[in-house]
């Protein structure tokens, strides 16, 4: 269950939704099942070159409190390079919270506490040796609700190579965001405004951004906290193309509540329940045939 | 008198609340039908109806009852005591009449005026009783008239409404009559000023010298009414008190929204604001008992002369009282930038310290200023502490060792003692007044225009 599938991915093995708005409008969780080939995937922007992502994220046996709330009750999951892992799941399940632990953001949270192991390429991220500013740059995060800096667009996307001395000249760091919105799929619509708010852009766009402004430091892994929930269907379609380019160079763990969202995007699938990992594997097995009859139940709309 | 009508204002009100209430009950039980409004609301429509308008007659009355009964009792006068007397002497032989009547008796009154005493003490009890009378039959006229329409169809709610919103309206347009009451005043009088000294000479003129021969045998100046070194002096006693209260207060803010832990937050705020609890008149003694004799002897050791009562001291002093409006309304406006703000940017992999200088302060800007602004016209129009700890001699000078005056002492100094107001020294006050509100006006228009220009940035 925890290798072999997940990394190299042949064509047809799930369900790959690049088709934007009119696929969004189908219901059926597992309806469309295209032969995998989005035209900006294969076609291999050079940017890719520049990355060449290793990670590997493993959890052994992770507990997370909140004060004297028990919100994860030992978590083991896999995450392999290259691939998008969907966390599923009901409210207050825990699956936020885990994702929140792979970068460590739960530090900020008063009275939490993390215990088990999470290694990044084999490095235990909650060592204390380990800087917590590093790790960040290697694993960025979007939010669920976009959050654009108040600052300019092209500002927004530079805040990360900035404070991590990533652009020595100028001309570098304007590479770097050009590159990044380019990716995000962004550049087209803001090239001529760069110097304007970011706040100023629409729904989709300001998310656009921040997934512009997390990919400029050139992560290994994206984590994102269901990024389509403030979104229209239309920007949702528009992520959801862009998660799937992006596979191509990092990797990806959303957190969704979107069950056709995880279908569309995902290759491999958790679900969570009451703070425990019921159930992981392959996006199309866990949406067909689930093992366990709480994810059975909570995929065909008896609780969640 | 006053007290007799509000009591009987309060038992009819009081009768009509409980009667129309009552009524409203029995005819909706009697109709079978649901009534428009609950019983309270026609109750309270009856009440308002019997208070409000005889309150206001009873206000009214007592406005004019006094110039009205002045009048007639200077009418009913024999013609050899006010013939050709001017309106001054006129008030002089009421006020004659008045205290008479009150039986202070100086001297040997006149007859007539004792007369008169007698007939205006009679008329002030009748008219007395007049009131009352008037206003209980207002205000039973008032019960009589709205019970009748008590009604379970009758929309009393609406009714209510109305007058509580005319209510609301008239103390909130009382506020504003004031302000405009005190902006006019300022402006007649320093526009008798400015007749007797040019706009110019008072807006340009380098020289602030408001003393004035009030008798033409008095050894004074002849008064220079330059006010430019009164307002140097006020902006570098600002300006000292800015430089040590900004960069305190939002260090200050800075520590208690980011770093500080709950506990430490929630006990070191309220004392902060205690800071601003303090009577100015104890920062003023502070500031001339304790600072200045310290800055004074400092001085002296580093060999540097500091004036007795120098503006650093002053300003100083003024900075520490003003770091409570800094560092409190910075601490609200940092802590008003979502989390989802300061996540985004932890989450980038940035530090605290790049948090705060990247995204928090230009998030916080605005309200940051708005608080900037708001304690430098607080500093610009703070009167104690200068009076006691600033000179009184305008200086052109900005050397902060040296002793200046403010635009507030010299309208302390200026009203204080013997006072003509037909006189520029006297006036000039007013002018001082009316440039200082213009300017704190100004600068919290300012101040309010940015915190709303970009309040809806991180909406």
């Amino acid at each position: 269950m925890v290798a072999g599938s997940a990394t190299g991915r042949p064509a047809g093995d799930a369900n790959d939704e690049p088709e934007g708005t009119q696929a969004m409008s189908e219901v059926e969780v597992l309806e469309a099942v295209k032969p995998e080939s989005s035209p900006a995937t294969r076609g291999g922007p050079n940017l890719s070159a520049t990355t060449a992502p290793r990670a590997r994220v493993v959890a052994r046996d992770v507990h997370v409190y909140y004060g004297e709330t028990h919100a994860l009750k030992g978590i083991d999951l896999d995450i392999h390079k290259n691939e998008v892992v969907s966390f599923i799941g009901p409210s207050g399940c825990g699956k936020s919270t885990f994702l929140r632990c792979i970068n460590r953001m739960n530090d900020v949270i008063e009275g939490c506490r993390v215990t088990g192991e999470i290694t990044l390429d084999g490095q235990d991220i909650y060592a204390r040796e380990l800087d917590v500013v590093q790790l960040r740059a290697r694993v960025g995060m979007v939010f669920q609700k976009p959050n654009p800096f108040p600052k300019s667009i092209y500002d927004n996307v530079a805040y990360g190579p900035r404070i991590h001395g990533l652009a020595g000249s100028k001309d570098v760091l304007d590479g770097i965001v050009e590159g990044s919105l380019k990716r995000a799929g962004l550049w087209n619509e803001v090239k001529d405004r760069l110097k304007e708010p970011g706040t100023g852009l629409s729904g989709g766009q300001q998310q656009r951004l921040c997934i512009a402004r997390a990919i400029a430091v050139n992560p290994e892994v994206i984590l994102m906290d269901e990024p389509c929930s403030a979104l229209d269907p239309i920007a949702t379609a528009r992520i959801e193309e862009l998660i799937d380019e992006l596979r191509e160079n990092f990797t990806i763990v959303i957190v969704t509540h979107s069950m056709q969202q995880a279908a569309r995007v995902s290759q491999r699938t958790a679900f969570f329940h009451l703070g425990n990992l019921v159930e992981w594997g392959e996006t199309e097995q866990i949406f067909t045939m689930p093992n366990d009859e709480r994810t059975q139940g909570y995929i065909t709309g008896r609780f969640g | 008198m006053l007290e007799l009508v509000i009591l009987a204002l309060v038992v009819l009100g009081f009768i009509g609340f409980l009667t129309a209430r009552r009524r409203v009950v029995a005819m909706a039980a009697e109709s079978g039908v649901h009534s428009h409004s609950l019983p309270a609301y026609h109750g309270t429509f009856v009440a308002l109806w019997v208070g409000l308008p005889a309150l206001l007659l009873a206000l009214a009355w007592l406005l004019l009852q006094d110039s009205v009964i002045d009048y007639l009792i200077l009418a009913g006068l024999p013609e050899h005591i006010t013939a050709g007397l001017d309106d001054a002497r006129r008030s002089l032989v009421i006020s004659e009449i008045r205290s008479i009547a009150n039986g202070q008796v100086f001297g040997d009154p006149r007859p007539e005026l004792v007369a008169a005493a007698a007939r205006l003490k009679t008329w002030g009890s009748l008219a007395g009783w007049a009131m009352v009378a008037t206003c209980a039959a207002l205000g039973l006229l008032g019960l009589l008239l709205t019970r009748q329409r008590v009604h379970p169809d009758f929309r009393a709610r609406h009714g209510v409404e109305r007058i509580l919103d005319v209510l609301m309206i008239a103390c909130a347009v009382v506020a504003i009559v004031t302000t405009l009451g005190i902006v006019a005043s300022l402006l007649f009088e320093a526009f008798r000023f400015f007749e007797r000294i040019p706009l110019g000479e008072f807006l340009f003129g380098l020289n602030w010298e408001p003393q004035i021969a009030i008798r033409a045998d008095q050894v004074a100046g002849h008064g220079a009414f330059g006010a430019v070194p009164v307002f140097l002096g006020t902006l570098l006693v600002a300006f000292i008190a800015m430089t040590f209260a900004v960069p305190v207060g939002l260090l200050a803010a800075i520590y208690l929204a980011q770093y500080s832990g709950p506990r430490l937050r929630t006990t070191v705020k309220p004392l902060l604001e205690i800071l601003a609890g303090i009577p100015t008149v104890v920062y003023g003694f502070f500031a001339v008992l304790t600072v200045a004799p310290a800055m004074r002897a400092f001085g002296a050791a580093i060999g540097l002369d500091v004036a007795p009562n120098s503006a650093l001291a002053a300003g100083g002093v003024m900075g520490i009282m003003i770091i409570p409006f800094i560092s409190s309304l910075s601490d609200d406006a940092l802590n008003a930038v979502p989390r989802s703000l300061r996540d985004g940017s932890y989450a980038m992999g940035a530090t605290k310290a790049e948090t705060i200088r990247q995204v928090l302060l230009p998030a916080a800007l605005p309200g940051i200023m708005g608080g900037v602004l708001l304690a430098l016209s607080r500093a610009i129009g703070e009167t104690m502490i200068v009076v006691m700890a600033a000179g009184l001699i305008a200086k052109m000078t900005v050397n902060p060792l040296d002793s200046v005056t403010t635009v507030t002492v010299q309208i302390v100094t200026l009203l204080i003692g013997d006072t003509e107001f037909d006189n520029p020294k006297t006036l000039a006050a007013f002018a001082l007044g009316l440039v200082l509100f213009l300017t704190t006006l100004g600068l919290n228009v300012i101040a309010l225009r940015i915190v709303q220009k970009y309040r809806e940035k991180y909406d």
